[in-house]
């Protein structure tokens, strides 16, 4: 762990319509540390994580990169993060080797056939090379878009809900995916409703809403 | 910069050859369009050779809006779009990027179209060829406008309704030189004028539309 701050959130507060979700939120994170954004349905967890990644902006508050806040040092921020939102993000009528060559080309990095290949298959996806994302189930298809975080390479990781859809071997893999990133220098921020087993792994929880009793929800 | 550019051009082109019905919509609406009118109107060849610049060019300003509601609607839908925000690369590009690809697949087919509807109508050939000129020109700011329009109509119920009646007003002024450029040509008046000043539109365009889709990009992911 280390002490430089690479993603810090300041005074950050987010509203939807008229209801205030969350204000006043402050947190900073360094490399090696995995932020687990707790809370219940509709308490703001997909909203933060659209404004982490700049895709929307914040009432009031300020999301810094190193420092900078992430309008002001977008290109360098949008290279060094990769989100996984609720939907997606791949093309039906494409090959998952398509879809993961094409992101790639778009977020600026060249991804030969083989590196593809090798991170199709170490997600269960060797019979789906050559079928259209189309036919894949949405579990498959959560797969390709998690093939797609590893080949990326990036610092953070930003991930919404990434076990939705997931089979027990599916949940492992993610779980081996996030220890490696953490350990090997990476961050991430990440919600879920599922439980993650990640001993050995810096996780920093954070609420977002009040806190959730068992009966509700 | 460029890199990015071609990549989403060719992003699109491939996505447009593996689905050819969408494409084929769009030029079949325009031949049927163009088609309907001498059987409206009558066979007589000097009112047809009167009306077909007007209705050639309306045909193609409707016939881009059909496919126009796509250009954003399927990436947003399925999270490309918000992944390709995401990109380093300045959304502007990817608003122009999308906006040439739209024009390379639906604008280029419908000015190789052209010449054979302009026989149907009785067009001489000289004036054939401004009729291709014009579109050439044209069909870009048909696109590039498109593009601010189906940015800002993105997740809106009702989009496709909305995104016409936003759009054809903006429109008007590439009707205009089109059509008045075949039409000089056809009268024995020179079409360049009118050429000249449907260009003059299409650079305008093509500096300010880019930008304002991006912004409207932005706006309607959120």
């Amino acid at each position: 762990m280390s002490d430089t701050p690479y993603l810090s959130v300041h005074e950050l507060a987010c509203a939807r319509g008229e209801r205030t979700l969350f204000s006043a939120m402050n947190f900073q994170l360094g490399t090696g540390q995995l932020l687990l954004v707790l809370g219940g349905n509709g308490r703001g967890k997909t909203s933060l994580l659209r404004l982490l990644c700049g895709l929307a902006q914040p009432l009031a508050g300020e999301v810094r990169w190193r420092g900078q806040a992430i309008g002001a040092a977008r290109e360098e921020y949008h290279r060094s993060m990769a989100y996984i939102g609720h939907v997606n993000g791949i093309k039906d009528d494409l090959t998952p080797m398509e879809n993961l060559r094409l992101s790639a080309a778009l977020a600026g990095r060249n991804l030969d056939e083989a590196t593809a290949t090798q991170s199709l298959i170490k997600l269960g996806l060797e019979r789906c090379l050559d079928l259209p994302a189309r036919v894949l189930s949405f579990g498959q298809r959560r797969r390709v878009t998690l093939a797609g975080l590893m080949t990326a390479g990036a610092l953070l990781w930003i991930l919404d809900e990434p076990l939705t859809g997931l089979d027990i071997h599916g949940v492992a893999l993610v779980e081996g995916l996030l220890r490696d990133q953490v350990t090997g220098g990476g961050m991430v921020v990440m919600t879920t409703h599922q439980p993650l087993s990640l001993d050995g792994v810096a996780t920093v929880p954070l609420q977002v809403g009040p806190l959730l009793q068992p009966d509700e929800d | 910069m460029l890199h990015f550019l071609l990549t989403v051009i060719r992003r699109d082109l491939l996505l447009a050859a593996r689905r050819k019905g969408d494409w084929l919509t769009s030029q079949f609406f325009f031949v049927m369009v163009v088609s309907m009118f001498p059987l409206g109107i009558g066979p007589e060849p000097e009112m047809l050779r009167r009306v077909a610049p007007g209705v050639m060019w309306v045909a193609a300003l409707l016939a881009s809006l059909l496919s126009l509601s796509r250009l954003f609607a399927e990436d947003y839908r399925d999270g490309s779009l918000e992944q390709m925000l995401l990109s380093p690369e300045p959304p502007v590009l990817l608003a122009l990027g999308k906006a040439l690809a739209h024009w390379l697949i639906y604008g280029i087919p419908l000015l190789l179209i052209a010449p054979v509807l302009g026989l149907q109508f009785g067009l001489p050939a000289d004036v054939i060829g401004v009729l291709m000129l014009s579109l050439l020109i044209g069909t870009p700011v048909l696109s590039l406008l498109g593009g601010v329009g189906a940015a800002l109509t993105l997740g809106l119920r009702g989009g496709g309704v909305l995104l016409t009646l936003l759009i054809l007003p903006l429109y008007v002024p590439a009707l205009i030189f089109g059509a008045g450029a075949v039409d000089s040509a056809l009268s024995g008046l020179g079409p360049e004028a009118n050429l000249s000043l449907l260009a003059a539109f299409e650079v305008l365009t093509l500096m300010v539309a880019p930008w304002v889709a991006a912004a409207a990009l932005k706006i309607s992911i959120e």
